[in-house]
């Protein structure tokens, strides 16, 4: 062996343990995030049984309107804040570990993960000790204790290193392979994370230029519906920021843990990109009922909208597709019968199959609230709650316990702990949640506002109404409860444990029927998709932002009535 | 790109749903006037009882004999808490706030809107006769669940309208106008 064949053999050893060692430390933050999904989930299903007490009229010790808009604010910070971001960071740094083989930048990244850390831990200070008791939604001029912001922000930030880093992938994973398009799993996570790089500018602009100076008091007054309609802006692609990761779940895992193929990849695609296109100029369907901003901005808004159930219903097609194709490879025959034959055992199948199944449900609600004109018989009852549940609360978050049960033992060589638990908690899950979100959806079209500590309105006759109905949802509550119970459990000890000796596995994507993608189709460039969703959002916005800018406003000084 | 001939008519029917739903919403919107409460007007919130347009909050009639009833919100209270209205009459309801954003609901009708302090909120709508549950469905406080108001709506033979209203909010709210503080 030549002296510089020797030195080369040692160059790529070295380069290989780099590369490994790097994703290893891909590999230990994905599990990272988990944890910090795990921890805010199971602290958010506290508060949440609390309120369903409450809901019950249930007399317990330390039940009080404080304690309960307490743990309004801290369900909703933790689990769609919190518990969602982490979960979909594991996922986006899984996705890239798998196709990358490790994170682009290390040390920022993981400078990032704990400065997330510090800013939850922030914020959620700030909530339990009473300093911020103003829900996941802070309106102003509710004012929270500067730290509440702050955390918040710094959260939002350190999510954006993760989104720069998987579009960074992205490019780079097009850079060696120009001809070869990523996974469908890659696309859809940088789809998302520029989603997310899009729409966080509105939050971003509400805290840094309005709510942080407020709080601290270098300015004095406030415009509630500038902060608004910024929330907005970031609100609703929010929720797609929720279910895209959940839609990606079923695209590209659960065909393969089903037994079957991913019926249509080029269609997948082809979701994803509209999604990033639709996804933020519809803001004002949260604003229906908002003085300041004109109607026809509104019914805007609405058109988008409705564009935007496109995808999600053309996902319900590739979906069941899929399944069945599953569902006939195992033998089923008939009309249905390949329903049967499912692997319904199988906590990652399940998960998503009752997730599917509720979301059918709530999407259709979704249109309803979303259908300007009737949104004023529904907007800011018991029905949003209802529907909510049954979307970020079932669609997303039942997926992302399906897929952690199917994602963490690969990733730590452990096996599924509890796993008679994980199997049974999604239909415990399916059952409390609609025990639950049916009355609710009910209670709100009779007029039972959302998030009222007591509903009885001293004893009015509308308000009686709704209380054989909401004892049922606080049933379902508790229900629900246990399912939960079951999910911390099964993975917090599956977190928890040694490796049982069994070997860690590659996380493996569903195999299209067609066969593998050759070639890139016009879904593929997601960088002109980008730019056309920046288009879609300076007309959606530009001419209502300068409305309100013109207007002679009044500022608000800021309250603290909690 | 190749699509599967079902999950093309699937796509097609998806598409068709989409524009009735839209084309619906439109009809109506336009037509029908069926829209959600837009007024576009601000005050400012640190004067709203010394601003004549709500000085006097309640029930008013003006010149063209069209009803009108001015609200104003704040933790925990609308002002007035209780209001008669003519049934089957067009009345214009205007509200606005002088703490935190509110939501004034009238229980089991589509009469609905944000309140936001800095702008005036404002929509028209007619009544059938009856006691209304008015509730206030946009978080505000501790005292949240306990701010509410009645609205009756009574046949327009037996409705009087009021005269210029005397009472200030202030006075309002010294007769116990505003409900308990729970």
């Amino acid at each position: 062996m030549t002296a510089a064949s020797a030195r080369r053999l040692v160059e790529a050893s070295t380069a290989a343990g780099a590369a490994s060692a790097a994703g290893e430390s891909t590999r230990r933050l994905t599990i990272a995030n988990v944890w910090v999904a795990v921890i805010a989930f199971t602290v958010a299903t506290a508060m949440a049984v609390m309120q369903a007490m409450s809901r019950a009229n249930l007399d317990l010790p330390g039940r009080s309107p404080r304690m309960y808009y307490l743990s309004v604010t801290a369900h909703g910070v933790l689990m769609a804040l919190v518990f969602t971001t982490f979960f979909i960071m594991a996922l986006g740094w899984a996705v890239v570990r798998q196709d990358a083989g490790a994170m682009k930048w290390p040390r920022a990244s993981w400078i990032a993960f704990w400065a997330a850390v510090a800013g939850v831990a922030m914020t959620t200070w700030a909530i339990l000790t009473h300093r911020a008791s103003v829900l996941y939604t802070f309106y102003p001029p509710l004012q929270a204790h500067p730290a509440f912001y702050i955390g918040l922000t710094i959260v939002v930030v350190a999510s954006l290193e993760w989104a720069v880093s998987m579009v960074a992938t992205w490019l780079e994973l097009r850079r060696t392979k120009p001809e070869q398009p990523v996974s469908l799993a890659m696309h859809a996570t940088t789809a998302n994370a520029m989603l997310w790089m899009l729409c966080t500018l509105g939050v971003a602009s509400e805290m840094i230029f309005q709510l942080i100076p407020w709080s601290l008091g270098w300015v004095k007054t406030i415009d509630p519906l500038l902060a608004r309609t910024l929330f907005w802006y970031f609100g609703h692609p929010l929720v797609y920021f929720w279910i895209l990761p959940a839609y990606t779940i079923w695209y590209t895992v659960l065909p393969r843990q089903a037994g079957g193929y991913l019926f249509s990849d080029r269609l997948g695609r082809m979701v994803f990109a509209l999604f990033l296109v639709l996804s933020t100029p519809v803001g004002f369907h949260h604003q229906f009922q908002d003085p300041g901003i004109s109607a026809g901005w509104k019914l805007f808004h609405t058109f988008n909208t409705m564009v935007i159930s496109f995808p999600s219903l053309v996902t319900a097609f590739t979906i069941c597709a899929s399944l069945e194709v599953a569902g006939r490879l195992h033998g089923g025959k008939g009309l249905l019968g390949w329903i049967g034959t499912l692997p319904w055992g199988n906590p990652l199948v399940s998960c998503s199959l009752c997730a599917m199944l509720l979301f059918l449900v709530g999407g259709f609600g979704g249109s309803i609230n979303a259908a300007y004109s009737l949104n004023s018989v529904v907007h800011n009852t018991a029905w949003v709650q209802g529907h909510f549940h049954l979307t970020v609360g079932s669609a997303a978050a039942l997926t992302y316990m399906g897929a952690m049960y199917w994602m963490v033992p690969r990733l730590r060589g452990v096996s599924l702990q509890y796993r008679p638990l994980a199997q049974v908690q999604p239909y415990l899950w399916m059952l409390g949640m609609s025990f639950f979100s049916f009355p609710n959806h009910i209670t709100g079209l009779m007029g039972l506002p959302r998030r009222v500590y007591d509903a009885t309105y001293g004893g009015a006759p509308q308000a009686q109404m709704w209380s054989e109905l909401t004892a049922i949802s606080a049933a379902g509550g508790i229900i629900v409860f246990t399912s939960a119970l079951c999910f911390v459990l099964s993975m917090g000890k599956t977190l928890l444990i040694k490796s049982d000796g069994i070997q860690r596995e590659p996380l493996v994507w569903a195999e299209p029927l067609e066969g593998d993608a050759a070639g890139l189709t016009m879904w593929d460039r997601l960088g002109r998709w980008w730019v056309l969703a920046a288009v879609l959002v300076v007309i959606a916005y530009a001419i209502p932002l300068f409305d309100i800018f013109s207007m002679t406003r009044f500022g608000s000084p800021g309250f603290k009535p909690y | 790109m190749k699509v599967d001939l079902y999950e093309k008519i699937w796509m097609w029917g998806v598409g068709v749903m989409l524009a009735l739903f839209f084309t619906s919403t439109a009809v109506a919107a336009v037509r029908d006037s069926l829209q959600p409460p837009s007024h576009v007007e601000t005050i400012d919130p640190t004067r709203v009882m010394a601003d004549a347009r709500f000085r006097t909050p309640g029930v008013s009639v003006d010149a063209a004999g069209h009803v009108q009833v001015r609200i104003v919100g704040m933790t925990f209270a609308w002002l007035p808490a209780d209001i008669t209205v003519p049934a089957a009459t067009p009345v214009t309801i205007r509200v606005t706030s002088m703490d935190v954003v509110h939501g004034f609901e009238i229980v089991r009708t589509d009469g609905q809107t944000m309140v936001l302090p800095g702008y005036v909120s404002q929509f028209t709508t007619t009544f059938d006769a009856g006691e209304y549950l008015i509730t206030c469905n946009e978080y505000c406080g501790v005292g949240h669940h306990t701010m509410a108001a009645k609205l009756h709506a009574v046949p327009r033979a037996q409705w009087h309208a009021p005269a210029v209203a005397a009472s200030t909010p202030t006075q309002i709210l010294a007769q116990g106008g505003s409900h308990d503080r729970r």
